[in-house]
Protein backbone atom coordinates (compact mmCIF):
# COMPACT_ATOMS: atom_id res chain seq x y z
CA UNK A 1 0.00 0.00 0.00
CA UNK A 2 3.06 2.24 -0.25
CA UNK A 3 2.46 5.47 -2.11
CA UNK A 4 3.44 5.28 -5.77
CA UNK A 5 6.56 7.26 -6.59
CA UNK A 6 5.99 10.20 -8.92
CA UNK A 7 7.70 9.60 -12.26
CA UNK A 8 11.33 10.73 -12.26
CA UNK A 9 11.76 14.12 -13.86
CA UNK A 10 8.03 14.89 -13.83
CA UNK A 11 7.54 17.71 -11.37
CA UNK A 12 4.35 17.65 -9.37
CA UNK A 13 2.17 20.59 -10.23
CA UNK A 14 1.25 23.73 -8.35
CA UNK A 15 -2.04 24.05 -6.49
CA UNK A 16 -2.77 20.34 -6.67
CA UNK A 17 -6.15 19.11 -5.54
CA UNK A 18 -4.80 16.40 -3.16
CA UNK A 19 -2.62 18.97 -1.36
CA UNK A 20 -5.47 21.49 -1.04
CA UNK A 21 -7.83 18.73 0.10
CA UNK A 22 -5.35 17.52 2.70
CA UNK A 23 -5.07 20.95 4.30
CA UNK A 24 -8.85 21.47 4.12
CA UNK A 25 -9.48 18.08 5.74
CA UNK A 26 -7.20 19.07 8.59
CA UNK A 27 -9.19 22.27 9.09
CA UNK A 28 -12.53 20.51 8.89
CA UNK A 29 -11.52 17.78 11.35
CA UNK A 30 -10.13 20.41 13.73
CA UNK A 31 -13.26 22.52 13.32
CA UNK A 32 -15.30 19.68 14.77
CA UNK A 33 -13.49 20.29 18.07
CA UNK A 34 -13.92 24.08 18.29
CA UNK A 35 -16.89 25.01 16.08
CA UNK A 36 -19.04 26.23 18.95
CA UNK A 37 -16.55 28.84 20.15
CA UNK A 38 -15.75 29.91 16.60
CA UNK A 39 -19.38 30.22 15.54
CA UNK A 40 -20.18 32.08 18.74
CA UNK A 41 -17.50 34.74 18.39
CA UNK A 42 -17.97 35.20 14.65
CA UNK A 43 -21.74 35.62 14.76
CA UNK A 44 -22.67 36.97 18.16
CA UNK A 45 -20.36 39.97 17.96
CA UNK A 46 -21.71 41.39 14.67
CA UNK A 47 -25.23 40.58 15.83
CA UNK A 48 -24.64 42.62 18.98
CA UNK A 49 -23.44 45.50 16.80
CA UNK A 50 -26.60 45.13 14.74
CA UNK A 51 -28.83 45.15 17.78
CA UNK A 52 -26.95 47.92 19.62
CA UNK A 53 -26.65 50.27 16.63
CA UNK A 54 -29.93 49.24 15.06
CA UNK A 55 -32.03 49.84 18.14
CA UNK A 56 -29.74 52.39 19.82
CA UNK A 57 -29.24 54.75 16.89
CA UNK A 58 -32.43 53.45 15.35
CA UNK A 59 -34.40 55.24 18.05
CA UNK A 60 -32.71 58.54 16.99
CA UNK A 61 -32.41 57.97 13.24
CA UNK A 62 -35.41 56.34 11.65
CA UNK A 63 -34.21 56.15 8.02
CA UNK A 64 -31.01 56.51 6.02
CA UNK A 65 -31.12 56.78 2.24
CA UNK A 66 -34.70 55.64 2.26
CA UNK A 67 -34.04 52.50 4.33
CA UNK A 68 -35.06 51.79 7.92
CA UNK A 69 -31.95 52.17 10.05
CA UNK A 70 -32.23 48.55 11.26
CA UNK A 71 -32.28 47.42 7.63
CA UNK A 72 -29.33 49.71 6.83
CA UNK A 73 -27.26 48.33 9.69
CA UNK A 74 -28.52 44.76 9.25
CA UNK A 75 -27.17 44.64 5.73
CA UNK A 76 -24.01 46.56 6.66
CA UNK A 77 -22.96 44.26 9.50
CA UNK A 78 -22.60 41.37 7.07
CA UNK A 79 -19.25 42.94 6.21
CA UNK A 80 -18.38 43.12 9.90
CA UNK A 81 -19.16 39.41 10.30
CA UNK A 82 -17.01 38.65 7.26
CA UNK A 83 -14.11 40.66 8.69
CA UNK A 84 -14.45 39.05 12.12
CA UNK A 85 -14.59 35.53 10.69
CA UNK A 86 -11.74 35.91 8.22
CA UNK A 87 -9.10 38.56 8.99
CA UNK A 88 -8.96 37.99 12.74
CA UNK A 89 -8.79 34.17 12.76
CA UNK A 90 -6.35 34.34 9.87
CA UNK A 91 -3.99 36.64 11.77
CA UNK A 92 -4.08 34.86 15.10
CA UNK A 93 -4.64 31.31 13.82
CA UNK A 94 -1.82 31.50 11.30
CA UNK A 95 0.62 32.93 13.82
CA UNK A 96 -0.24 30.32 16.43
CA UNK A 97 0.02 27.50 13.91
CA UNK A 98 3.47 28.41 12.67
CA UNK A 99 5.07 29.89 15.78
CA UNK A 100 3.61 27.95 18.69
CA UNK A 101 2.01 24.73 17.42
CA UNK A 102 4.47 24.21 14.55
CA UNK A 103 1.60 22.78 12.55
CA UNK A 104 2.89 24.20 9.29
CA UNK A 105 6.25 22.46 9.73
CA UNK A 106 4.37 19.16 9.85
CA UNK A 107 2.24 19.99 6.81
CA UNK A 108 5.20 21.19 4.73
CA UNK A 109 7.07 17.96 5.47
CA UNK A 110 4.25 16.25 3.51
CA UNK A 111 3.90 16.85 -0.26
CA UNK A 112 2.31 20.28 0.21
CA UNK A 113 3.87 23.59 -0.86
CA UNK A 114 3.49 26.93 0.87
CA UNK A 115 1.32 28.19 -1.98
CA UNK A 116 -1.07 25.26 -1.49
CA UNK A 117 -1.02 25.64 2.27
CA UNK A 118 -1.88 29.35 2.15
CA UNK A 119 -4.51 28.86 -0.56
CA UNK A 120 -6.29 26.08 1.31
CA UNK A 121 -6.21 27.99 4.59
CA UNK A 122 -7.65 31.08 2.90
CA UNK A 123 -10.30 29.01 1.11
CA UNK A 124 -11.36 27.44 4.38
CA UNK A 125 -11.66 30.80 6.14
CA UNK A 126 -13.55 32.35 3.24
CA UNK A 127 -16.00 29.42 3.25
CA UNK A 128 -16.60 30.08 6.93
CA UNK A 129 -16.99 33.79 6.20
CA UNK A 130 -19.54 32.89 3.53
CA UNK A 131 -21.65 31.15 6.16
CA UNK A 132 -21.05 33.42 9.17
CA UNK A 133 -21.59 36.51 7.04
CA UNK A 134 -25.22 35.54 6.56
CA UNK A 135 -26.05 35.51 10.26
CA UNK A 136 -26.62 39.29 10.70
CA UNK A 137 -28.86 39.21 7.64
CA UNK A 138 -30.95 36.42 9.15
CA UNK A 139 -31.19 38.35 12.41
CA UNK A 140 -32.19 41.50 10.50
CA UNK A 141 -34.91 39.53 8.70
CA UNK A 142 -36.14 38.43 12.10
CA UNK A 143 -36.32 42.12 13.07
CA UNK A 144 -38.20 43.23 10.00
CA UNK A 145 -35.87 43.23 6.94
CA UNK A 146 -37.86 41.95 3.96
CA UNK A 147 -36.37 38.79 2.42
CA UNK A 148 -35.35 39.12 -1.23
CA UNK A 149 -34.15 36.66 -3.89
CA UNK A 150 -31.01 38.68 -4.29
CA UNK A 151 -30.00 37.73 -0.76
CA UNK A 152 -29.12 34.27 -2.08
CA UNK A 153 -25.97 35.88 -3.47
CA UNK A 154 -24.85 37.05 -0.01
CA UNK A 155 -22.89 33.84 0.82
CA UNK A 156 -21.00 34.33 -2.44
CA UNK A 157 -20.32 37.99 -1.73
CA UNK A 158 -19.17 37.11 1.79
CA UNK A 159 -16.97 34.32 0.38
CA UNK A 160 -15.23 36.58 -2.14
CA UNK A 161 -14.77 39.31 0.43
CA UNK A 162 -13.66 36.80 3.07
CA UNK A 163 -11.00 35.39 0.72
CA UNK A 164 -9.33 38.79 0.52
CA UNK A 165 -9.51 39.40 4.25
CA UNK A 166 -8.32 35.90 5.13
CA UNK A 167 -5.28 36.41 2.93
CA UNK A 168 -4.78 39.86 4.45
CA UNK A 169 -4.70 38.22 7.91
CA UNK A 170 -2.30 35.49 6.76
CA UNK A 171 -0.02 38.11 5.23
CA UNK A 172 -0.03 40.14 8.45
CA UNK A 173 0.88 36.99 10.41
CA UNK A 174 3.59 36.20 7.88
CA UNK A 175 5.21 39.63 8.10
CA UNK A 176 4.87 40.04 11.89
CA UNK A 177 7.82 39.26 14.13
CA UNK A 178 5.60 39.09 17.21
CA UNK A 179 1.94 38.46 17.87
CA UNK A 180 1.92 41.70 19.88
CA UNK A 181 2.41 43.63 16.63
CA UNK A 182 -1.13 42.69 15.64
CA UNK A 183 -2.32 45.51 17.91
CA UNK A 184 -0.93 48.04 15.40
CA UNK A 185 -2.82 46.41 12.55
CA UNK A 186 -6.07 46.14 14.47
CA UNK A 187 -5.95 49.73 15.74
CA UNK A 188 -4.42 51.49 12.75
CA UNK A 189 -5.84 49.49 9.84
CA UNK A 190 -8.79 47.27 10.63
CA UNK A 191 -10.68 49.56 13.01
CA UNK A 192 -10.61 52.57 10.64
CA UNK A 193 -11.61 50.35 7.71
CA UNK A 194 -14.38 48.84 9.79
CA UNK A 195 -15.70 52.32 10.69
CA UNK A 196 -15.36 53.83 7.20
CA UNK A 197 -17.18 51.07 5.35
CA UNK A 198 -20.66 52.54 5.31
CA UNK A 199 -21.84 49.96 7.81
CA UNK A 200 -23.29 52.24 10.47
CA UNK A 201 -23.51 55.53 8.58
CA UNK A 202 -23.27 56.45 4.90
CA UNK A 203 -19.98 57.70 3.53
CA UNK A 204 -21.46 60.69 1.69
CA UNK A 205 -21.68 62.75 4.88
CA UNK A 206 -17.96 62.42 5.56
CA UNK A 207 -15.15 64.76 4.38
CA UNK A 208 -14.22 64.19 0.75
CA UNK A 209 -10.82 62.67 1.50
CA UNK A 210 -12.43 60.11 3.79
CA UNK A 211 -15.05 59.40 1.13
CA UNK A 212 -12.33 58.65 -1.41
CA UNK A 213 -10.52 56.42 1.08
CA UNK A 214 -13.83 54.74 1.84
CA UNK A 215 -14.31 53.95 -1.83
CA UNK A 216 -10.97 52.14 -1.77
CA UNK A 217 -12.02 50.14 1.27
CA UNK A 218 -12.92 46.56 0.25
CA UNK A 219 -15.30 46.33 3.20
CA UNK A 220 -17.30 49.20 1.72
CA UNK A 221 -17.69 47.27 -1.53
CA UNK A 222 -18.89 44.26 0.44
CA UNK A 223 -21.44 46.46 2.25
CA UNK A 224 -22.64 47.96 -1.04
CA UNK A 225 -23.04 44.56 -2.66
CA UNK A 226 -24.98 43.16 0.29
CA UNK A 227 -27.28 46.19 0.21
CA UNK A 228 -27.70 45.60 -3.50
CA UNK A 229 -28.59 41.98 -2.77
CA UNK A 230 -31.20 43.06 -0.24
CA UNK A 231 -32.65 46.14 -1.93
CA UNK A 232 -31.82 45.70 -5.62
CA UNK A 233 -28.52 45.63 -7.49
CA UNK A 234 -27.13 48.76 -9.10
CA UNK A 235 -25.93 47.44 -12.49
CA UNK A 236 -22.33 48.18 -13.44
CA UNK A 237 -21.54 49.77 -10.08
CA UNK A 238 -22.06 46.41 -8.43
CA UNK A 239 -20.14 44.59 -11.16
CA UNK A 240 -17.23 46.93 -10.48
CA UNK A 241 -17.54 46.20 -6.75
CA UNK A 242 -17.35 42.46 -7.45
CA UNK A 243 -14.32 43.03 -9.65
CA UNK A 244 -12.73 45.16 -6.94
CA UNK A 245 -13.25 42.43 -4.32
CA UNK A 246 -11.83 39.77 -6.66
CA UNK A 247 -8.83 42.00 -7.36
CA UNK A 248 -8.34 42.62 -3.65
CA UNK A 249 -8.54 38.87 -3.00
CA UNK A 250 -6.02 37.97 -5.71
CA UNK A 251 -3.57 40.67 -4.62
CA UNK A 252 -3.78 39.65 -0.97
CA UNK A 253 -3.46 35.97 -1.94
CA UNK A 254 -0.11 36.53 -3.68
CA UNK A 255 1.13 38.77 -0.84
CA UNK A 256 0.12 36.14 1.74
CA UNK A 257 1.98 33.41 -0.18
CA UNK A 258 5.07 35.62 -0.40
CA UNK A 259 4.94 36.46 3.32
CA UNK A 260 4.47 32.86 4.43
CA UNK A 261 7.15 31.51 2.09
CA UNK A 262 9.61 33.93 3.66
CA UNK A 263 8.49 32.81 7.09
CA UNK A 264 8.36 29.06 6.56
CA UNK A 265 11.17 28.33 4.10
CA UNK A 266 14.60 29.58 5.11
CA UNK B 1 22.91 9.80 -8.18
CA UNK B 2 23.74 6.23 -7.28
CA UNK B 3 20.57 4.14 -7.40
CA UNK B 4 21.27 2.62 -3.99
CA UNK B 5 21.44 5.91 -2.11
CA UNK B 6 18.39 7.33 -0.35
CA UNK B 7 20.18 10.57 0.53
CA UNK B 8 23.19 12.19 -1.07
CA UNK B 9 24.58 15.51 0.14
CA UNK B 10 27.68 17.10 -1.33
CA UNK B 11 29.29 20.26 0.01
CA UNK B 12 26.06 21.52 1.57
CA UNK B 13 26.34 24.94 3.16
CA UNK B 14 23.56 26.73 5.01
CA UNK B 15 24.08 30.17 6.54
CA UNK B 16 21.84 32.31 8.71
CA UNK B 17 23.31 35.82 8.56
CA UNK B 18 26.78 35.46 10.12
CA UNK B 19 26.13 31.98 11.50
CA UNK B 20 27.04 29.01 9.34
CA UNK B 21 24.78 26.19 10.53
CA UNK B 22 25.98 23.65 7.97
CA UNK B 23 29.48 24.14 6.61
CA UNK B 24 30.16 21.89 3.63
CA UNK B 25 28.47 18.68 4.65
CA UNK B 26 28.82 15.45 2.66
CA UNK B 27 26.45 12.62 3.58
CA UNK B 28 25.47 9.33 1.96
CA UNK B 29 22.58 7.26 3.30
CA UNK B 30 22.33 3.90 1.48
CA UNK B 31 18.84 2.49 0.94
CA UNK B 32 17.71 0.08 3.66
CA UNK B 33 20.13 1.32 6.31
CA UNK B 34 19.82 3.32 9.49
CA UNK B 35 22.23 6.22 9.71
CA UNK B 36 22.72 8.16 12.92
CA UNK B 37 23.53 11.84 12.77
CA UNK B 38 25.34 12.42 16.01
CA UNK B 39 26.45 15.77 17.33
CA UNK B 40 26.13 18.20 20.20
CA UNK B 41 23.41 20.86 20.26
CA UNK B 42 24.05 23.42 17.55
CA UNK B 43 26.10 21.03 15.40
CA UNK B 44 23.72 21.52 12.45
CA UNK B 45 21.69 18.31 12.70
CA UNK B 46 18.23 19.92 12.66
CA UNK B 47 19.19 22.28 9.83
CA UNK B 48 20.39 19.26 7.85
CA UNK B 49 17.03 17.57 8.49
CA UNK B 50 15.12 20.66 7.33
CA UNK B 51 17.26 20.79 4.20
CA UNK B 52 16.12 17.27 3.36
CA UNK B 53 12.44 18.25 3.50
CA UNK B 54 12.95 21.41 1.45
CA UNK B 55 12.12 23.66 4.40
CA UNK B 56 15.67 24.99 4.37
CA UNK B 57 17.28 25.78 1.05
CA UNK B 58 21.02 25.13 0.95
CA UNK B 59 23.13 28.16 -0.01
CA UNK B 60 25.69 25.90 -1.67
CA UNK B 61 26.08 22.25 -2.56
CA UNK B 62 23.93 19.43 -3.87
CA UNK B 63 21.00 17.77 -2.10
CA UNK B 64 19.37 14.63 -3.48
CA UNK B 65 16.65 12.65 -1.72
CA UNK B 66 15.38 9.35 -3.16
CA UNK B 67 16.81 10.33 -6.50
CA UNK B 68 15.13 13.74 -6.58
CA UNK B 69 17.17 16.92 -6.69
CA UNK B 70 16.23 19.49 -4.07
CA UNK B 71 14.82 22.07 -3.81
CA UNK B 72 13.36 21.76 -7.36
CA UNK B 73 11.90 18.27 -6.88
CA UNK B 74 11.35 18.44 -3.15
CA UNK B 75 7.61 17.78 -3.40
CA UNK B 76 8.18 14.54 -5.29
CA UNK B 77 10.64 13.39 -2.63
CA UNK B 78 8.22 14.26 0.17
CA UNK B 79 5.60 11.89 -1.27
CA UNK B 80 7.86 9.03 -0.15
CA UNK B 81 9.34 10.65 2.91
CA UNK B 82 8.15 10.49 6.52
CA UNK B 83 9.29 13.00 9.13
CA UNK B 84 9.05 12.79 12.91
CA UNK B 85 10.20 16.19 14.17
CA UNK B 86 11.97 16.95 17.40
CA UNK B 87 9.22 19.30 18.54
CA UNK B 88 5.81 17.76 19.03
CA UNK B 89 3.48 19.36 16.48
CA UNK B 90 0.47 17.05 16.77
CA UNK B 91 -3.02 18.53 16.74
CA UNK B 92 -3.67 18.29 20.45
CA UNK B 93 -7.45 18.66 20.39
CA UNK B 94 -7.80 15.76 17.94
CA UNK B 95 -7.77 12.07 18.78
CA UNK B 96 -5.03 9.65 17.78
CA UNK B 97 -7.16 8.39 14.90
CA UNK B 98 -8.06 11.89 13.71
CA UNK B 99 -4.40 12.93 13.63
CA UNK B 100 -3.60 9.94 11.45
CA UNK B 101 -6.65 10.55 9.27
CA UNK B 102 -5.49 14.10 8.53
CA UNK B 103 -2.03 12.90 7.53
CA UNK B 104 -3.40 10.05 5.46
CA UNK B 105 -4.99 12.80 3.35
CA UNK B 106 -1.89 14.99 3.35
CA UNK B 107 0.18 12.00 2.22
CA UNK B 108 -2.31 11.25 -0.55
CA UNK B 109 -3.33 7.75 0.50
CA UNK B 110 -6.24 6.61 -1.66
CA UNK B 111 -9.71 6.43 -0.12
CA UNK B 112 -9.81 2.63 -0.21
CA UNK B 113 -6.44 2.21 1.50
CA UNK B 114 -6.89 4.91 4.13
CA UNK B 115 -8.53 2.83 6.86
CA UNK B 116 -5.94 0.04 6.59
CA UNK B 117 -3.09 2.57 6.66
CA UNK B 118 -4.40 4.18 9.82
CA UNK B 119 -4.91 0.79 11.49
CA UNK B 120 -1.41 -0.29 10.60
CA UNK B 121 0.11 2.92 11.99
CA UNK B 122 -1.92 2.60 15.21
CA UNK B 123 -0.81 -1.00 15.60
CA UNK B 124 2.82 -0.17 14.93
CA UNK B 125 2.75 2.55 17.58
CA UNK B 126 0.90 0.25 19.96
CA UNK B 127 -1.85 2.81 20.49
CA UNK B 128 -4.83 0.55 19.77
CA UNK B 129 -6.53 1.19 23.08
CA UNK B 130 -5.95 4.96 22.76
CA UNK B 131 -7.28 5.47 19.27
CA UNK B 132 -10.19 7.63 20.50
CA UNK B 133 -8.11 9.53 23.06
CA UNK B 134 -7.38 13.19 22.48
CA UNK B 135 -3.68 13.92 22.11
CA UNK B 136 -3.63 16.30 25.07
CA UNK B 137 -4.64 13.33 27.25
CA UNK B 138 -1.73 11.13 26.12
CA UNK B 139 1.55 10.69 28.00
CA UNK B 140 4.79 12.09 26.54
CA UNK B 141 5.85 8.65 25.34
CA UNK B 142 2.53 7.96 23.62
CA UNK B 143 2.68 11.33 21.89
CA UNK B 144 6.14 10.54 20.61
CA UNK B 145 4.97 7.15 19.35
CA UNK B 146 2.08 8.86 17.60
CA UNK B 147 4.48 11.35 15.98
CA UNK B 148 6.45 8.43 14.57
CA UNK B 149 3.25 6.59 13.53
CA UNK B 150 2.12 9.76 11.73
CA UNK B 151 5.41 9.77 9.81
CA UNK B 152 4.84 6.13 8.82
CA UNK B 153 1.16 6.22 7.86
CA UNK B 154 1.94 6.23 4.11
CA UNK B 155 4.71 3.58 4.37
CA UNK B 156 7.50 5.92 3.30
CA UNK B 157 10.73 4.62 1.78
CA UNK B 158 12.75 7.04 3.88
CA UNK B 159 12.06 8.24 7.43
CA UNK B 160 13.72 11.22 9.11
CA UNK B 161 13.69 11.02 12.89
CA UNK B 162 14.87 14.24 14.52
CA UNK B 163 15.92 13.51 18.11
CA UNK B 164 13.23 10.83 18.48
CA UNK B 165 13.70 10.20 22.20
CA UNK B 166 14.84 13.54 23.53
CA UNK B 167 13.44 14.36 26.95
CA UNK B 168 11.90 10.93 27.53
CA UNK B 169 12.54 8.64 30.49
CA UNK B 170 14.57 5.45 29.94
CA UNK B 171 11.60 3.06 29.77
CA UNK B 172 9.84 5.11 27.11
CA UNK B 173 13.10 5.52 25.24
CA UNK B 174 13.50 1.75 25.10
CA UNK B 175 9.94 1.38 23.77
CA UNK B 176 10.77 3.77 20.97
CA UNK B 177 14.02 2.00 20.22
CA UNK B 178 12.02 -1.19 19.73
CA UNK B 179 9.70 0.67 17.36
CA UNK B 180 12.59 2.11 15.34
CA UNK B 181 14.32 -1.28 15.28
CA UNK B 182 11.16 -2.90 13.90
CA UNK B 183 11.05 -0.26 11.20
CA UNK B 184 14.67 -0.93 10.34
CA UNK B 185 13.99 -4.66 10.17
CA UNK B 186 11.24 -3.95 7.61
CA UNK B 187 13.87 -2.39 5.35
CA UNK B 188 12.85 1.24 5.72
CA UNK B 189 15.73 3.67 5.33
CA UNK B 190 16.17 5.81 8.42
CA UNK B 191 18.16 8.96 9.07
CA UNK B 192 18.06 9.67 12.77
CA UNK B 193 19.59 12.70 14.43
CA UNK B 194 20.42 12.31 18.08
CA UNK B 195 22.76 13.50 20.73
CA UNK B 196 22.25 10.32 22.76
CA UNK B 197 25.27 8.20 22.05
CA UNK B 198 23.72 4.97 23.27
CA UNK B 199 20.84 5.48 20.86
CA UNK B 200 23.14 5.84 17.88
CA UNK B 201 25.25 2.88 19.01
CA UNK B 202 22.23 0.59 19.37
CA UNK B 203 20.22 1.57 16.31
CA UNK B 204 22.49 2.93 13.61
CA UNK B 205 24.34 0.85 11.03
CA UNK B 206 26.60 3.81 10.46
CA UNK B 207 27.10 7.02 12.36
CA UNK B 208 28.11 10.43 11.10
CA UNK B 209 29.49 12.68 13.81
CA UNK B 210 28.87 16.38 13.21
CA UNK B 211 30.53 19.34 14.83
CA UNK B 212 30.16 23.00 13.86
CA UNK B 213 28.16 22.08 10.78
CA UNK B 214 30.70 19.60 9.39
CA UNK B 215 31.12 15.84 9.37
CA UNK B 216 34.13 15.04 11.52
CA UNK B 217 33.91 11.24 11.25
CA UNK B 218 31.68 8.56 9.82
CA UNK B 219 31.48 4.80 9.86
CA UNK B 220 30.05 1.86 11.76
CA UNK B 221 30.01 2.58 15.53
CA UNK B 222 32.48 -0.22 16.33
CA UNK B 223 34.85 0.92 13.56
CA UNK B 224 34.76 4.50 14.80
CA UNK B 225 35.55 3.39 18.33
CA UNK B 226 38.44 1.20 17.17
CA UNK B 227 39.83 3.95 14.93
CA UNK B 228 39.65 6.88 17.34
CA UNK B 229 39.60 5.43 20.88
CA UNK B 230 41.18 2.02 20.61
CA UNK B 231 39.89 -1.08 22.35
CA UNK B 232 40.22 -0.27 26.01
CA UNK B 233 40.26 2.74 28.30
CA UNK B 234 41.35 3.28 31.88
CA UNK B 235 39.30 5.63 33.98
CA UNK B 236 41.21 7.35 36.75
CA UNK B 237 39.49 9.16 39.60
CA UNK B 238 41.11 11.72 41.85
CA UNK B 239 41.50 15.39 42.69
CA UNK B 240 42.16 17.81 39.79
CA UNK B 241 45.99 17.90 40.25
CA UNK B 242 46.14 14.09 40.05
CA UNK B 243 43.97 14.08 36.93
CA UNK B 244 46.26 16.69 35.35
CA UNK B 245 49.28 14.48 36.10
CA UNK B 246 47.56 11.46 34.55
CA UNK B 247 46.80 13.51 31.43
CA UNK B 248 50.43 14.66 31.18
CA UNK B 249 51.76 11.10 31.57
CA UNK B 250 49.34 9.81 28.95
CA UNK B 251 50.45 12.48 26.51
CA UNK B 252 54.07 11.42 27.01
CA UNK B 253 53.05 7.88 26.08
CA UNK B 254 51.26 9.19 22.98
CA UNK B 255 47.81 8.31 24.32
CA UNK B 256 44.66 10.35 24.04
CA UNK B 257 42.63 11.32 27.08
CA UNK B 258 39.29 12.85 27.82
CA UNK B 259 37.76 14.28 30.96
CA UNK B 260 34.64 12.48 32.17
CA UNK B 261 33.44 14.81 34.92
CA UNK B 262 35.22 13.65 38.07
CA UNK B 263 37.67 11.42 36.27
CA UNK B 264 39.94 11.26 33.28
CA UNK B 265 39.81 8.46 30.72
CA UNK B 266 43.03 7.35 29.10
CA UNK B 267 42.17 5.78 25.76
CA UNK B 268 43.81 3.04 23.71
CA UNK B 269 45.62 1.46 26.67
CA UNK B 270 45.49 -2.08 25.25
CA UNK B 271 48.94 -1.78 23.67
CA UNK B 272 50.90 -0.45 26.65
CA UNK B 273 50.77 -3.23 29.21
CA UNK B 274 52.54 -2.32 32.42
CA UNK B 275 52.68 1.39 31.67
CA UNK B 276 48.96 2.12 31.82
CA UNK B 277 47.84 4.21 34.81
CA UNK B 278 46.10 2.58 37.75
CA UNK B 279 42.33 2.79 37.41
CA UNK B 280 39.14 1.19 36.24
CA UNK B 281 39.60 -0.63 32.95
CA UNK B 282 36.64 -0.60 30.56
CA UNK B 283 35.99 -1.06 26.83
CA UNK B 284 36.33 2.14 24.82
CA UNK B 285 32.98 3.39 23.54
CA UNK B 286 31.33 5.77 21.12
CA UNK B 287 31.04 8.44 23.77
CA UNK B 288 34.83 8.55 23.94
CA UNK B 289 34.94 9.13 20.19
CA UNK B 290 32.17 11.71 20.36
CA UNK B 291 33.94 13.80 23.01
CA UNK B 292 37.33 13.44 21.34
CA UNK B 293 35.97 14.67 18.04
CA UNK B 294 33.47 17.31 19.11
CA UNK B 295 35.41 18.72 22.07
CA UNK B 296 35.01 18.61 25.83
CA UNK B 297 33.65 22.12 26.16
CA UNK B 298 30.12 23.12 25.28
CA UNK B 299 30.10 26.13 22.92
Amino acid sequence: MAIAAPPRGARLGRLERPALTGVLVREIVNYSSYWRASAFSSTVEPTLYLLAFGFGFGSLVSTIGGYDYVEFVGTGTVATAVLFSSAFPAMFGTYVKYAFQRTYDAILAAPVDTEELVSAEALWMSMRAGVYGCVPLVVAIFFGLDPAWGMLTVPGIAFISGFGWANFGIAVAGFSKSIDNFSYIVSAVLTPLFLVAGTFFPLDGLPEVIQILGELNPLHHCVELVRGAAFGFDGWTDVLSVAYLIGFGLLMWRIAIHAMTRKLID
Amino acid sequence: MSADLAIRLRGVVKRYDEITAVAGLDLDVPLGTCVGLLGPNGAGKSTTMRTLTGQSIADEGEVEVLGYRLPEESKQARVQLGVAPQLDNLDVTLTVEQNLLVFSHLYRIGRHDRRAAIERAIEMANLGDRRKTRVDKLSGGMRRRLLIARALVHRPRLVLLDEPTVGLDPQVRQELWALIDALRAEGTTILMSTHYIEEAQRLADTVLIMSHGKAVASGAPAELVAEHAGREAVEVYGPPPTLAEVEASARELGLRTRRTGTSVSVLGVEGIDGRAPEGERRPANLEDVFVLLTGEQID
